[in-house]
């Protein structure tokens, strides 16, 4: 397991990973499916069992989801195999970014820059709107949940000084408490 | 500050929390450039909270800020990660989480939903903004177009409708 069959672990980690990284336009969804293969089928590295466990887990954790691609590396080459998937996974797409960014600062108050960000804004305030939905669905689109939703929004709109923090506990705790009384499976 | 928005950001609810830090709370940088990096965010490959914290970071102190924002963002999540990763049997088994997990993941969409609600009043200049919106929102929402197609044809339309106006004041 030690070097130079441990150093190719790492090497086809970075060989799974990176193209993934730049594939994953629109958010890691679309990973999935590509991660399941490779992981499981072609490389063998976990059981099928395995990556629905993991899946499950990372849908409950903070950060990005594609942070499943290095669990699975931490499960088969230990620390060194975590961090050098999360390298793998974000860097590619991070460099990306960044050399976009950068062109799109040495254009800034040109005519056609504005209109572009003038022209961004309305199409992205319908992309969080439409994620707001998507998610609601997701969820379950239950009375509570959609209940939670709207009180959270709205306290934030009144209580501007309130911590989004609390409130999300305080989600939990309504979350928690329906569940007692037995509304929730 | 990105350490914090990265380990509470449950359930992709991470664009409000950034939002709130960079706009609300701070000023470092205004609505509608910020809008600006959460559409090319999007658009672009990878994980749209990373790209959004390479742009914060980017916008205020160069690729220094840029690098420090990634890293930041990444290593809560990261960590806590290699915890569950370790233990997530014993996570799974017990009774109370997924109630209470639902519950955070629902504040996190009513915090998105507060952020949804500042950006339409942010770009809600006049008529044609609002029906491009809207127009994304039906597209994406109602009838779940791949986001990539729905981009691709919105962003042409909307940036050539805003084209006289960008002219005007530049």
């Amino acid at each position: 397991m030690r070097d130079e069959s441990y150093l190719s672990l790492l090497l086809s980690i970075v060989a799974v990973l990176t193209p993934l990284s730049l594939a994953s336009v629109g958010g890691a969804t679309v990973i999935y499916a590509p991660l399941q293969f490779e992981a499981v089928d072609a490389r063998h590295w976990i059981t099928g069992r395995e990556y629905l466990d993991l899946f499950a887990i990372c849908r409950f954790l903070p950060g990005p989801s594609s942070l499943l691609g290095a669990m699975i590396a931490w499960k088969v080459a230990g620390l060194v195999g975590a961090l050098v998937a999360m390298v793998a996974l974000y860097l590619p797409s991070s460099a990306l970014a960044y050399g976009v960014g950068m062109i799109w600062d040495r254009h800034r108050g040109k005519p056609w820059h504005t209109a572009l960000e003038r022209g961004m804004a309305p199409v992205a305030a319908g992309l969080i709107v439409a994620g707001v939905f998507t998610l609601f669905q997701l969820s379950g689109g239950d009375l509570l949940t959609g209940g939670v939703i709207v009180s959270v929004a709205a306290l934030l709109t009144w209580k501007r000084k309130l911590h989004p923090f609390a409130l999300l506990i305080a989600g939990a705790f309504v979350f928690e408490a329906a569940h007692l009384a037995g509304y929730l499976a | 500050m990105f350490f914090w928005i990265g380990l509470f950001s449950f359930g992709g609810g991470l664009m409000p929390w950034i939002h709130r830090e960079v706009v609300t709370a701070r000023g470092w940088m205004k609505n509608e450039q910020f809008l600006t990096g959460v559409a090319l965010s999007q658009i672009l490959p990878g994980v749209n909270s990373v790209n959004m914290a390479v742009y914060c970071g980017q916008r205020m102190r160069g690729l220094a800020g840029a690098v420090v924002a990634v890293i930041a963002m990444l290593t809560g999540p990261f960590l806590v990660m290699l915890l569950a990763a370790a233990s997530y049997r014993t996570i799974l088994g017990v009774p109370w989480i997924h109630a209470a997990m639902a519950g955070v993941a629902a504040g996190a969409i009513g915090m998105l939903l507060r952020f949804g609600i500042s950006a339409v009043q942010t770009i809600a200049t006049g008529v044609v903004p609002i029906l491009v919106a809207l127009a994304t929102f039906v597209a994406l929402g109602i009838f779940k177009w791949p986001l990539l197609y729905v981009v691709a044809v919105a962003m042409p339309i909307s940036v050539a409708l805003a084209w006289p106006r960008g002219k005007s004041d530049a």
